[in-house]
């Protein structure tokens, strides 16, 4: 039995796995992928020590740094529920294979949300993109609609009005991003603002033709045209796997202490699944940290 | 003989950077389209694969979608 499981290689899972090995722990990571979050962050200017680097890098030189250390790592394994055992905890992975260790560190971070329409799922990756700055580019020439009003949405559609043929952006309430965003946004030519509209369909053959829109103070109905719909509405917690063993706040965040411990003794998290106040790679990381060193606290007082 | 390895991606994305470093650490030689620019090439991507995410790595005549480095395993194992 490992005497810790992370679950999660994002930038908290990382460098708490680097934390474990100085810590000489017997540690196991485990996680989907490796970069979480951080895969769909094109440039970074706010992690110390660069003043620039791209997000495919900045999770390159994590990784390495963590395979300097004899930690094992199984990666590409999703945990789907994670229990009670004596002297312990088990992950169990989608597949159906079982990873006990005395202590967890959960650290699984957020997912993009998903809107919950007809023709969402049907179409994902079919002209359904939750990634603008992976997919984006693909759909240069063409018609796209974006879906939401925050800043990454204002920003995803930023970028899509210097290759698209036409960009919609729908957003349910009055756009919510930063208004020097707004500003360059309106300046363009070719992109129409539908604010407080729903989506109500996304509709298409093999692939998406366009999606229905209604007015919610109009209450009149649209249809867009549009080979690309990309989805941009925020965030939501990676913490179903843990939603039996612990209460989750209203948003789905794991609540946790100051030192990373949640309601149950030897299950700490960290990062962008808690409840820390700020979703950030450089708080992740030092979450990360910071709860193996509380677990490793913990672990020494069992052994007592 | 040496897997044939085609990358279809975009500049910008994150995941086909990952990808391509991947392969280059593991010494695999591959060839790269970008679908943002070469039109033909993106159809072709999508004809060949169903569907529009990138990246999509072709490794002799099978295909991965997205930045699956178990399956790109696997396949380059074979």
């Amino acid at each position: 039995m490992h005497e810790l499981m992370i679950i999660g290689a994002g930038p908290a899972g990382l460098a708490a796995a680097v934390y474990a090995a100085r810590k000489r722990l017997k540690a196991l990571l485990v996680s989907g992928d490796i970069g979480g979050q951080v895969n769909q962050t094109l440039g970074i200017e706010n992690y110390l020590g660069y003043q620039f680097i791209e997000g495919a890098e900045l999770i390159a030189k994590f990784e390495s740094q963590v395979s300097q250390f004899p930690i094992d790592q199984k990666i590409g394994t999703r945990i789907s529920r994670l229990g009670e055992i004596t002297d312990g905890f088990e992950a169990i992975s989608e597949t159906g294979d079982g990873f006990q260790a005395r202590v967890v560190l959960f650290a699984t971070g957020k997912r993009p949300k998903k809107l919950g329409v007809s023709g969402e799922a049907e179409f994902a990756g079919k002209g359904v993109s939750y990634c603008a700055i992976c997919d984006g580019p693909v759909f240069a020439g063409q018609r796209v609609a974006i879906v939401g009003g925050g800043n990454s949405a204002v920003g995803a559609a930023l970028d899509m009005v210097r290759i698209a043929e036409h960009v919609d952006l729908v957003s349910l309430t009055p756009l919510t991003a930063d208004i020097i965003l707004i500003e360059k946004l309106v300046e363009a030519s070719n992109v129409s603002v539908y604010a407080q509209y729903q989506t109500e369909k996304i509709y298409g053959n093999a692939f998406v033709s366009g999606i229905v829109i209604k007015g919610l103070v109009t209450g009149e109905e649209k249809r867009l045209d549009a080979s690309g719909v990309f989805i941009e509405i925020g965030l939501a917690p990676n913490s179903e796997p843990v939603k039996d063993l612990i209460e989750l706040n209203k948003w789905g965040e794991v609540p946790v202490s100051c030192a990373n411990e949640t309601t149950m003794p030897g299950l700490y998290a960290a990062g962008d699944v808690t409840d820390v106040p700020e979703k950030q790679i450089i708080v992740a990381a030092g979450e990360g940290a910071k709860a193996v060193l509380q677990a490793h606290r913990y672990l020494q007082q069992l052994a007592k | 003989m040496a897997a044939k390895v085609v990358v279809y991606s975009t500049p910008t994305c994150p995941y086909c950077k990952r990808a391509k470093d991947y392969l280059t650490r593991k010494g695999i030689a591959y060839q790269e389209f970008n679908v943002a620019e070469d039109r033909e090439k993106a159809r072709e991507m999508i004809e060949k694969s169903g569907q529009m995410g990138v990246p999509v790595i072709v490794v002799d005549n099978d295909l991965v979608v997205g930045f699956d480095q178990a399956k790109l395993d696997k396949l380059l194992l074979k």
